[in-house]
């Protein structure tokens, strides 16, 4: 990893804005509609942006900023946006982001809602909740903007009553495939538990024969309140971009699962996203740990398939060089990955695609590994992609991908090595039919 | 039908006898989940596909990163254009404000991709904090000597279609700048955007008249011809929501007539042509006109009229950007036998929608800044068979067992043009015909 910012510009960004990561964890809770506060753009660019990766519905409802709202303020546009978004969806939940334009000309979201609830005391019962979370574009990125709404949610919600049975989970921005494998394995250990948040189902549904307004599917909202009484909290990251340069102290940011430990009484424990054998191992002898279990056969089995694997390709893949990038939580745990199968990986803190791809011409990658939008590097250096992460936008079935445990492991390096035999294969004089 | 909130019923009709004019031209209302966006899209959408021009936008990283490489506009040469340049305002420059990134950013970007002109998109915060955008842009034009162009486009000041209206002040702002010798019979093609190689089959066609075009605004476009499209003698103006504006400009300012005319749909494509022969006065012209029709509809009417017959019968819905579009598309459907039974559009004016009205069967849905509770809803109503839109429509046909046609920024085939009908009625016909359906009719 190097460090490097020699240009002022941003250029072909390798990261989204906040509130998209802000969206995202609210359509992991039951009953929720997102509401972005400000202009009409921001929810429309952030929900065909979805849509393209996850191709489901993203409805994501915006306060649609006027100039006249912008010099007087958002109030009445906020009132406005939250009555039509209950009488069109009749949500149980309103998950409200801000903006760059809300945060900069000083909206309190807070307040608005404040307001709204004593305005309508009497009909509490049919008020949905209201969870807010601060997401301006100027600060940080979507994976801020991610984690801070897990935060934001966890807070708002979650209450300490009297310490319980329940594991909570926060995986942090995987793959719809991916939380379902995560929900599976913690039930063959029979655990009782809350994942959140969980778009498993929300944006990686079934054919319905209709529109669902509100896909079925997400974190209840008595599972995110039950929270506060866990008994343990695992949390996969290891950066959750508390890195990035801010005017606030970075050293005051908490975590969901830091803030439950320090609030809560839970036990945090904190590990990096489990790709890799010895990533996925740290996560199951934690859940051994708390069960006082054994791994489950299965698993077992899933391991030593994987470790099969691994020796049965380590030469297709030793020594090759991998270039990264993504969020900082994905691409470190796919740099140990990576160290642990005998690639070497390459990525460059919070670089931009072009910064990327000029850097490549001195490392000379022979592979890169990310999302779509790196395919222009690729194609230039006609080197193979490996897509995964996201946004997925130019193949199939992104949101049915697994990227964690043993069994996502497993296929990613399937794919790795599948891509490094079929460009030898392509660029061999031969045309071998055999490798 | 209770499902449209209230503040909205003016903007639905139905077509038939008497019905009243629908409302448009109204800001989106909050917590509708409008399908639109906003101004800053209006005017990156139009610019975008200025292939050597440096498209620099000054705001926060979403507004860049949702707009990279975001239309399939082809480029003949420089690929400028399919690259986000973005200050990437953080924190800090929000409260001490950004000029200094923004000056520093175009001069590192023109000293090293050495464009012909710099556009500057100004978003949201930047209309709030109050950087002086024109002052820069004025010494970073001194400085480099190429036209650098602010574009006042803050999400929140309108609509997308407020939007067009910069972009057109900014193309605007180059036209006259340059002159270089025009032959006479020359058009500008206004409002193509060169999606999936369209624009190079109008230039096959015009060339084949005799038609010199000047300057195509903005599909494959280059600043140069930018700068001298006022020496053509006419305009010819397609998306008339986007280009109408400088259409007008240029007639205003350098006496241009336009004409506006659809390249979507044989009959729309074929008056394309007619109108430009019409408009010079050009028997031999316009006899090369009839000719090329001649031998297009001889070459692709057996191919429709295959289409037509196991099409027969089928409805479709439409919700696209621009309403003028939709009308062409209820022409070119029913020439492939499609009855379409709703039409909606994101920015349609009166004139369009009236003009809809007329055109379409009684009883057919016609809405204005429609939303997914009312679409998904009309579709069911209306039985649809097919849904015509953008990505953003699309898991509402699907959800609900309709085919689909992607008739936006993303489609990858040409749809324009004769070529572009038969693309059109196969890709009707292979997501009409898909046998797919049959499990979801179960």
């Amino acid at each position: 990893m190097t460090d490097s910012k020699t240009y002022v510009s941003t250029r072909n960004a390798c990261k989204l804005c906040a509130p998209l990561g802000a969206s995202l964890v609210f359509k992991g809770i039951e009953g929720c509609v997102p509401l972005i506060h400000g202009s009409q753009g921001c929810a429309t660019y952030i929900r065909r942006y979805m849509i393209s990766h996850y191709k489901e519905p993203v409805d994501i409802a915006s306060s649609n900023f006027s100039e006249a709202t912008t010099v007087y303020g958002g109030s009445q546009n906020f009132i406005t946006g939250i009555e039509n978004i209950i009488r069109q969806y009749k949500p149980g939940v309103i998950g409200i982001a801000s903006t760059c334009l809300s945060e900069t000309i000083g909206e309190d979201i807070p307040g608005h809602i404040r307001h709204y609830m004593e305005s309508h005391e009497g009909d509490a019962a049919v008020l949905p909740i209201f969870i807010h979370t601060s997401t301006p574009s100027y600060r940080g990125s979507h994976a801020d903007g991610f984690h801070n709404t897990v935060f934001a949610t966890v807070k708002a919600l979650a209450r300490h009553e009297i310490t319980g049975e329940i594991v909570t989970v926060f995986p942090g921005m995987i793959t719809p495939a991916d939380i379902r494998y995560l929900k599976e394995i913690l039930e063959g250990f029979g655990l009782s538990y809350v994942l959140f948040p969980d778009y498993s189902d929300t944006l990686d549904n079934e054919y319905t024969n209709e529109y669902q307004l509100i896909p079925t599917g997400g974190t209840t909202l008595s599972a995110i309140k039950s929270i506060g009484n866990s008994k343990a909290v695992i949390e996969f990251g290891n950066r959750f971009n508390k890195g990035i340069h801010r005017i606030k102290d970075t050293g005051t940011l908490q975590t969901a699962g830091e803030w439950l430990e320090s609030a809560c009484y839970v036990k945090n424990n904190q590990m990096p996203l489990p790709v890799g054998i010895e990533a996925s191992d740290r996560f199951m002898n934690a859940l051994m740990q708390l069960t006082g279990k054994e791994m489950p056969e299965k698993y077992r089995k899933e391991r030593g398939r994987l470790v099969d694997a691994y020796v049965d390709a380590h030469k297709y893949v030793f020594g090759k060089k991998a270039l990264l990038y993504g969020e900082e939580d994905l691409v470190t745990a796919l740099a140990d990955w990576l160290r642990e199968i005998g690639v070497e990986p390459f990525w460059i803190k919070d670089a931009d695609f072009e910064t990327l791809r000029e850097e490549a011409e001195t490392v000379k990658p022979d592979f890169l590994l990310g999302n779509s939008k790196g395919y222009y590097i690729a194609r230039e250096r006609k080197i193979p992609l490996v897509r995964l992460g996201f946004p997925i936008h130019d193949r199939f079935g992104a949101a049915r991908m697994h990227q964690i445990g043993y069994k996502g492991t497993q296929e990613l390096f399937d794919l790795v090595v599948n891509a490094l035999i079929e460009y030898k294969q392509e660029n061999s004089p031969v045309g071998y039919k055999y490798l | 039908m209770v499902y449209i909130l209230e503040e909205r019923q003016k903007q639905v009709s139905v077509a038939g006898m008497n019905e009243r004019t629908i409302d448009c031209n109204k800001a989106s209302l909050a917590g509708s989940v409008s399908q639109r966006a906003c101004v800053f899209c209006g005017s990156r959408v139009v610019l975008y596909p200025i292939a050597d021009a440096l498209h620099l936008i000054h705001g926060p990283i979403g507004c860049a990163a949702y707009t990279w490489d975001i239309r399939g506009s082809l480029s003949s040469g420089p690929e400028l254009h399919r690259l986000s340049f973005c200050t990437d305002l953080q924190e800090r420059d929000v409260i001490f404000g950004g000029e200094n990134k923004l000056y520093g950013s175009l001069i590192e970007l023109i000293d090293k991709h050495l464009p012909k002109a710099a556009f500057v998109y100004t978003t949201c915060i930047v209309g709030v904090i109050g950087d002086d955008v024109e002052r820069i842009c004025r010494r970073v034009e001194k400085e480099k000597g190429i036209p650098v162009i602010p574009v006042q486009a803050p999400g929140f000041q309108g609509s997308k279609k407020d939007g067009y209206r910069v972009a057109c002040e900014s193309i605007f702002k180059l036209v006259g700048t340059k002159n270089r010798p025009v032959p006479a019979k020359s058009i500008n093609i206004l409002g193509d955007f060169n999606l999936a190689g369209e624009l190079w089959l109008l230039l096959e066609y015009y060339k084949k008249m005799g038609v010199h075009v000047n300057a195509t605004i903005t599909g494959d476009g280059r600043v140069d011809d930018i700068c001298n499209a006022h020496n053509a003698a006419l305009n010819v103006v397609q998306c008339s929501g986007s280009m109408s504006y400088l259409a007008n400009m240029m007639k205003d300012d350098y006496d241009i007539p336009f004409v506006r005319v659809s390249y979507f749909g044989i009959e729309d494509m074929s008056d394309a042509l007619y109108d430009v022969a019409r408009f010079f006065k050009d028997e031999e012209m316009m006899e090369k006109a009839r000719q090329l029709v001649k031998e297009e509809f001889a070459r692709v009417m057996p191919q429709l009229t295959w289409y037509k017959e196991r099409l027969q019968g089928k409805k479709a819905a439409i919700y696209v950007g621009g309403a003028f579009k939709a009308i062409s598309l209820v022409k070119a459907l029913r020439l492939i036998g499609v009855q379409t039974v709703i039409v909606g559009s994101q920015t349609g004016t009166t004139e369009d929608y009236e003009l809809i009205k007329r055109l379409c069967d009684e009883e057919t849905i016609i809405v204005d800044d429609s939303n997914p509770v009312e679409l998904s809803h009309f579709v069911k109503e209306k039985r649809a068979d097919i849904f015509i839109g953008g990505v953003k429509e699309r898991p509402i046909a699907h959800k609900i067992g309709l085919g689909f046609c992607d008739h936006n920024h993303e489609r990858k085939e040409p749809l324009a043009g004769y070529e572009g009908m038969i693309n059109f009625a196969k890709e009707i016909y292979a997501t009409a015909m898909s046998p797919v359906w049959r499990f979801t009719r179960e």
